[in-house]
């Protein structure tokens, strides 16, 4: 036997797999060999099923299009049998999902397996995975730091080579920006293109499941498998879904690249700086024109973003009552007090603070001064983005402005936290789609460095062609390719 | 916006949280920050913009009005925290 499955790509896993080089039994059990022996020190993993999984493999059917493929999944999406916890007290240990997640569904009837639950910021509220209320999950490449978030655990795990790939979910940032901090590839689709029946809502005009994938390629393969229409979500638009591997064309002639001048402004690392620019040179060598372009509200986005997204969780997270599911306080002198003490004793502050934020700015005398006014600007977020992409396909950025921070760094200041999002956070807003896939590594942790990543934004369902920019550029490159070393992650002996 | 500061144990009562003191005082400082920091939106001008519900075009869904089978009662009252028989068990709510 070659290398271990775990190292694999979809598209190298599924070529082994059709040609019978490796059984999907194989591949699970070496996928569960890599977690025990490399997530102990990373924690990516909240926990995994290995009987389960390994029957599944079983039965599978190589023919399909992910046939024997095991996808690890993050923890705020409903795997039939198994727990499903946000990564929350309220929930952690005391729940366990009694149906398929549409995207779960999707990918059984698409032949994959879904292997174990990553870890999160509760509730996917956070970008470093600190405000997880279960465990820290640190960053493969340097495990003083944070992994980003809130989709940190799927992050680490496939940037760790402990995973093939995996699902997030991105609210606000949350599938691109911890990729960006791991070093691996994350795609947000636009707004209506997965189904969200079986997620944990946070914010249900924002939120949309992806893939974290090491290539491009099999983000293509993996969003083609879960995108289309769903009866189950009636926000899920009846779009066509197209080969998505066949916009990887790997050049990028005749692509107008917009690069926004609001997102080069100040306050990004100046190494990030240099590579993002660096990679705009390898872009335009590889074909594409590049051309400036305008988002002039930029500034407003993180402020209209924390109005809209905690005003929605506000009203999403009533639902956690201590009634049907979750954790109920003891002997509660009456129905205020069972709620109160419940949910007190369930929520993380991170997940408090946002909802009393969103109570707030829904409340009477506050609704129109806050939550009306953001859903304005909001509009107007919206059209710079209809205007941009007039003068160009897609949009390109540095993903996050920094690196990688150091645990514990930004826990005690939210307001810095959130501006970590400020890239991100737009595309939520407009709808659109995003990717962001590794352009090199800046000085910091290791030797080798800690990873940046550049986004690629589009217009809402071109996801084709966000990828054929960020494929051309991996295979122009070859960053996605690093791995982090084994030694500092090697530890074992945390869980 | 309103200059008022946020009234924490207020809103939190609202929410059905309770906090205790010293939540109270790092949220008040923590939210108070935050809400100077979303009061930028004050000074645009937002002219006639429409405020914006959903981020793609909002249509009806419809679907055939047939019959199709639920969860049962046994799969929605898997994790209650308490049940009685067929039914969740709840923390009494009348005098």
């Amino acid at each position: 036997m070659s290398r271990s499955a775990a190292k694999l790509t979809i598209a190298e896993l599924q070529r082994d797999l059709r040609a019978k080089r490796r059984s999907p039994r194989e591949a699970v059990a070496d996928v569960l060999q890599a977690i025990d022996s490399r997530d102990g020190t990373v924690r990516g993993y909240l926990s995994t099923d290995a009987e389960t999984a390994l029957a599944e493999a079983e039965k599978a059917d190589v023919s399909l299009p992910l046939g024997g493929i095991p996808v690890a999944i993050k923890d705020l999406i409903n795997v039939a049998g198994h727990p499903c916890g946000c990564a929350s007290k309220f929930l952690d240990g005391a729940y366990t999902s009694t149906y398929d997640a549409s995207v779960i569904a999707r990918l059984r009837d698409a032949g994959a397996i879904p292997l174990g639950r990553t870890n999160m910021d509760e509730f996917a509220m956070g970008s470093s995975t600190e405000n997880s209320g279960v465990q820290v999950t640190r960053n493969p490449w340097d495990t003083g730091r944070i992994p980003g978030g809130s989709s940190g655990g799927s992050a680490a795990v496939v940037a760790n080579d402990t995973a093939v790939a995996a699902l997030g979910s991105d609210t606000g940032g949350s599938i691109r920006q911890p990729a960006a901090l791991c070093g691996c590839v994350g795609l947000k689709p636009s707004y209506g293109r997965v189904s969200r029946y079986g997620l944990v809502a946070f914010a249900s005009s924002l939120d949309q499941i992806g893939p974290m994938t090491k290539t491009s390629e099999d983000a293509a393969l993996l969003l083609g498998a879960i995108a289309g229409a769903d009866p189950l979500d009636s926000t899920c638009l009846d779009e066509a879904v197209p080969d998505y591997t066949r916009s990887l064309t790997g050049d990028l002639a005749g692509l107008r690249v917009g690069l926004p001048a609001e997102y080069f402004g100040e306050g990004i690392d100046a190494e990030v700086r240099s590579l993002v620019e660096a990679a705009i040179g390898e872009l335009e060598s590889l074909g594409a024109g590049v051309v400036e372009v305008s988002l002039p509200h930029t500034e407003y986005a993180v402020a209209t973003y924390y109005i809209i997204a905690t005003a929605e969780a506000s009203a999403n997270l009533a639902r956690f009552d201590g009634v049907r599911y979750g954790r109920r306080a003891a002997e509660p002198a009456d129905i205020l007090d069972h709620y109160r003490r419940s949910r007190s004793a369930g929520f993380g502050d991170e997940v408090k603070r946002r909802i009393i934020l969103g109570t707030y700015v829904l409340s009477s005398g506050y609704h129109d001064a806050y939550y009306v006014r953001a859903q304005k600007v909001r509009s107007l977020i919206r059209e710079d983005f209809s205007r941009a992409f007039e003068q160009a396909d897609v949009l390109v950025s540095p993903t996050s402005p920094t690196p990688a921070f150091e645990i514990g760094e930004n826990v005690d200041d939210p307001l810095q936290m959130y501006l970590a999002d400020i890239f991100t956070i737009a595309a939520n807003l407009a709808g659109i789609c995003g990717a962001s896939t590794p352009c090199g590594f800046a000085a910091g942790g290791g030797e080798a460095g800690l990873p940046v990543g550049l986004q690629v934004l589009g217009p809402a369902f071109a996801e084709g062609a966000v990828l054929r920019v960020t494929d051309a550029y991996e295979k122009a490159t070859g960053w996605h390719q690093r791995r982090p070393g084994t030694a500092s992650a090697d530890g074992g002996g945390a869980s | 916006m309103p200059e008022q500061t946020i009234d924490v144990k207020y809103v939190a009562n609202l929410a059905r949280l309770d906090l205790t003191e010293g939540e109270e005082a790092r949220f008040s400082s923590q939210l108070g920050n935050i809400l100077e920091y979303v009061r930028k939106l004050e000074s645009l001008d937002v002219g006639d913009a429409e405020p914006m519900a959903h981020a793609s075009p909002v249509y009806d869904v419809m679907r055939d009005d047939r019959r199709r089978p639920g969860a049962g009662a046994e799969k929605a009252l898997a994790n209650a925290p308490d049940r009685s028989a067929d039914q969740f068990r709840v923390t009494r709510v009348v005098e």
